[in-house]
Parts: C-alpha cells; structure tokens; sequence
C-alpha cells in the first residue's frame, strides 16, 4: 500500500518556482531519502505535505486521503508527524511536558475532568506521563524529565525533537535534515538512532538531508531534487552514480561513502 | 470532590489567611478605608490572573483588559438594579453573569482578533479596551440608570470579606487546575511555537480563544466585584490606564505565574496606596514619580518578574503531588 502519493505538486513564492510539478510516491513501512542541493524545495515539500504551506496545484494523498481540505492541526491526529530543521521545542516547558504535551492532544480529558479534577484527569495525565517516560527510555534521555528542554545540549535536543514526533504513534514520519550542525561523531549516533526507530516503531519515513553518508545508509529508496524538480529517483547505490545528481548536487567527482 | 482534597494545602493557607484577616476587620485596627482597600487587592489579584492566564501562559498581549472588567461591573451593576439584588445570596448569580458577559464578549471580540498576532494584536484590543470606554462615557444615551460620564450611582455595597476573598480562592484554583492540565499545557505550547503546536496536534484557533474567554471572565467577575464594593462606578475606572495597572501586576508577578500574580497584586495594591496615605496631601502626585522609579528598580532586579513561571510549594499552587 502507499502511505503517501503526491503528484502534480506546485508551489511558487513569487517568481520563484520551489516546488514545480514534482510527483512520488512512498510505500509503507519505505523510507525515501530526499537530497538536493540548498534551495532545491526540499523543505517547502515538506511544508506541503504538513499544511503549512497550500499548494498552488497537485496533490498529496496519504493512506488513500486527500490532504488538502485537512486542517493543519488534524494531520497528527491522521498519523502524520514532523521534526524540523531548526529545532522547534517547547522550550519553557519541561522535557517530559514536551512529550505530553502531543500525547495528551491525541487522547485527553474534557475540560470539567480538568477543573473538578475527576478520574479521567488523572488517569489521561498518568497514561501519557507512562509514555512520555517510555519515549525518553528509548532515547536515553530518562533522568532528564524535570529539566528545560532549552537546556539539554544540542544532540539531545534533536533526540528529544524525534521522540516528541513519534509520541503522537505516527505512521509517516517526515525528518527534516536531522543532522544539521552536527559533527560526524554526533551523525554517526544519529545514524544508529534512526536505525533503532525504523525497526522498533515500523513506520514510513522520508527524510531529506544533506549528509550523504547519512541518506544513503538509511534510504531505502532516494529522491534528488533540483530547483523544486525531481532529477533523480532510485535505491541509493544507483543515485550515487547517476549523472545529473553528481552534476548538481555532488560535484565532479563521485562520492566514496 | 477532588477539587478540593487536590489543593489541600491551599485550601488550608487560604482558610489561615482568612482567619487572620477576620480578626483583623473585626478587631477594629483597620479603618474602613483600609478594609475596602484590602478587598480591592483581591479583585485586582482575580483580574491581573485573567490577563496573565491571556499574556502571561498563552502569549497573547492584550491591552485592553481593563474593557472587560467594566463590562463585568457594568452588567453586574445593571442587572443588580433591574433585580433588586439587595442580599449575597441574590447577588451571586449577579456576580456569575458578569463574569459570563465579559467572556461572551471576550469570545466574540476574541474570534477575530486572535488572528493577529503581538503588536497587531496590541492594537486591537487597545483599541477594543478604548472603544468600552467610549460606550461607557456615552452610555446614558442609551439606558438612563448606566449614567454615562456622570458615573453609575446607587449600587448596594454587598461586597465583604467572605465574598470577595472566597470568590478569589476558588477562581485561584480553578484556574491552577486549568493550568495544570492539558489545556494549560497546550497554551504555554502556543505561547512558545504556535507552528509547531499546530503541526503536534493542538487547535491553536480554539485553545487561544479559550483563553482569552476565560481570562475576560476573570475579569468580569473582577468588576462585578468592584461594582458591588465600592458602590458607584464611573467610565475613567476602566480606561487604559487601568488594563496598565494590570499589565503590570502581571509582569512584575512574573509571566506565567499564578503566585506571582497573587503577591505583585498584593504589593501593587499597597505601593499606591500606601503612598497615597504616607505622602503629604500636598506631594500626594509625586506618586506618579515614585511608581515608575520603583518599578523600574524591580524591572532591573528581575527581568522576569518575581516569580516567572514558579509557583509557591507553601501555597500549594503547583502541580498535583
């Protein structure tokens, strides 16, 4: 089955054409890799697919729906979750509320079990609670619950931002450049993190970024973007030879990694 | 049930401070004037929480708070005089429906202006809190009793300590248990990344209108209070001028703290009257000198204000143990 479809996608911020006519599919329980140099469209894809942007034509179909009359907010609820390029935290708030705060959007409590404090208040708040903790075990981030999540050093960040877009249980998840500003010591843990995700939670992901190392040991399956159009599509070893991705995007040389 | 066994340490000081607070009005110590003054500290606490619950944990800056604590004492006042509210327990629902008249409003102002955002949004609920004030200036024109700039006259003054500082005990942990559960948590979300709320699942449009209602009410319920405290209401007690006065309880309290908002109300209260009284009649507006520069003072000595997001353990006005 295919978790998600786009086609005939278009998107223009004036004159500029990020996104122009792009079509791709992903099967479920795939994960597709999107590379392409900076301002190919990679990120205003993802903008697409989540909402924030509407497209000027095309459309994106997940699990047989379509997207585009689907308020922004509803797409968590429909399974579809995010992590962004610049971290997005909830800073003020803890590391484990930055975990139930999604939680506890999916599955809560009305607002009188709230005020009157009832049963269901307590048993919402305990359930996600349980969760969360699970999410931060996973991450090794336990022990760190109570602390600010603006406090905890970079890499962390970037594993609590990836455990809080898999607390809301999605089956597509979509990674934007989760290795920006890292050094190849931190991508190599990140490398065995996302490893861990795909086998432990089966669920469809696309992830775009610029580390090739990263892309090609992670993808099933590659997409090179250039100026907002698909140039290149296939399993890594072949878009690691193709032509137009080493003229646009590699260089002159072929990569060795 | 659990509403209160969940506070009880709350419960417990607030019981303590009313019991101090009984002996005091009745021992005679405190003359009438500070009495009223001590009462009117609780209406101010009560109000400031309903723009901090807006400013302070949603991030939605509002300038025109004072406008829906005159529709509260304004309604409240009205609604007491078509009535014939004379006694507390007839004066309740009076007070219930201020606060309902002032969220009302805060729902139908809030639907449209919650699209903006920081400044813009400033803008209009300024110019929201100007346009109440006009209509109250004005508002004899259209029911004689209301009595437009020659203020509202002849309101019973039912208004004592019980009902006043038990009002706020249970408006404080109302709103404690809002804040301490999921929809507090989706307003300090808002208030933090309205974005990536969105995209975690939380309905930014609803949750932000949610609190602004309940932070007019707050405010309604603030002025219904006053009306029936102090008896007369006049337009120039709810100006601009006044939604500053609970700006700033609210920042030197702290943002996103209800402790805080309690104690800067306390202090706020006390620092102009207080001066009213201990300042010669004739340096009596050289207040206007002092606040700022005291307020400056406590700005640099905390930038957050006293209590940014902490609450007091003694109170008990954190999370649920």
């Amino acid at each position: 089955m295919k978790a998600l479809e786009v086609s005939g996608l278009k998107k223009s911020f004036g004159g500029v054409q990020a996104v122009d006519d792009l079509d791709f599919f992903v099967e479920e329980y795939e994960t597709l890799g999107i590379i392409g140099p900076n301002g190919a469209g990679k990120t205003t894809l993802f903008n697409l697919i989540t909402g924030i942007y509407r497209p000027d034509a095309g459309r994106v179909i997940f699990f047989g729906k379509h997207l585009d009359r689907v308020p922004v907010h509803h797409l968590s609820h429909l399974g579809i979750a995010r992590t962004f390029q610049n971290l997005r935290l909830f800073n003020s708030l803890t590391v484990l509320q930055n975990l139930t705060a999604p939680i506890l959007g999916l599955e809560g409590y009305g607002l009188s079990s709230a005020i009157f404090r009832r049963r269901r208040y307590f048993d919402g708040e305990r359930s996600a609670e349980e969760k969360a903790r699970m999410l931060l075990e996973f991450f090794e981030l336990s022990g760190k619950e109570e602390l600010g999540a603006n406090s905890l050093p970079y890499g962390e960040q970037r594993k609590l931002e990836l455990a809080r877009a898999l607390s809301t249980n999605p089956r597509l998840l979509l990674i934007d450049e989760p290795g920006a500003g890292m050094n190849p010591r931190e991508i190599r843990d990140l490398l065995k993190i996302l490893r861990q995700v795909k086998e432990h939670f089966r669920l469809t992901i696309v992830v775009i970024e610029h580390q090739m190392g990263l892309i090609m040991n992670l993808s099933d399956r590659v997409l090179a973007m250039d100026f907002g159009e698909k140039i290149a599509e296939g399993i890594p070893s072949e878009i690691r030879k193709d032509r137009k991705v080493i003229e646009a995007y590699l260089g002159d040389e072929p990569i060795t990694c | 049930m659990s509403f209160f066994t969940s506070a009880k340490r709350f419960l417990l000081c607030s019981i303590v401070v009313y019991l101090i607070l009984k002996g005091l009005f009745l021992s005679g110590f405190l003359t009438q004037y500070i009495q009223q003054i001590i009462l009117f500290s609780f209406i101010a606490i009560l109000t400031s929480l309903g723009l901090n619950v807006i400013y302070g944990y949603t991030g939605q800056f509002s300038l025109g708070h004072a406008g829906f604590y005159g529709i509260g004492a304004y309604t409240a006042a009205y609604l007491g005089a078509v009535f014939k509210v004379e006694s507390i327990l007839s004066f309740l629902p009076i007070l219930a429906l201020g606060g309902v008249a002032a969220g009302i409003v805060g729902y139908a102002v809030g639907v449209p202006i919650l699209r903006l955002r920081d400044d813009f949004l400033a803008i209009a609920t300024l110019g929201f809190g100007i346009l109440v004030k006009v209509l109250l200036d004005n508002s004899d024109r259209a029911i004689e009793i209301l009595g437009g700039s020659r203020g509202f006259i002849g309101i019973p003054k039912i208004v004592n300590l019980e009902t006043a500082f038990f009002t706020m005990v249970f408006l404080i942990l109302v709103t404690r248990n809002l804040i301490f559960s999921r929809y507090g948590l989706f307003w300090q979300c808002i208030k933090d990344d309205e974005l990536a709320s969105t995209a975690f699942g939380i309905n930014t449009a609803r949750m932000k209108l949610m609190a602004f209602t309940y932070g007019c009410f707050l405010a309604g319920i603030g002025g219904a209070l006053y009306a029936y405290l102090y008896s007369f209401l006049h337009p120039s007690n709810f100006d601009f001028l006044r939604s500053i006065d609970f700006l700033i309880i609210v920042i030197v309290g702290g943002m996103g703290s209800i402790t805080g908002t309690i104690y800067a109300g306390l202090l706020w209260v006390a620092v102009i009257e207080g001066l009213r009284i201990g300042l010669p009649a004739q340096a009596l507006e050289f207040r206007w000198v002092l606040i700022p520069i005291f307020l400056i003072v406590v700005m640099m000595w905390k930038p957050f204000g006293l209590l940014a997001r902490k609450e007091s353990k003694f109170l008990g006005l954190g999370r649920d143990a």
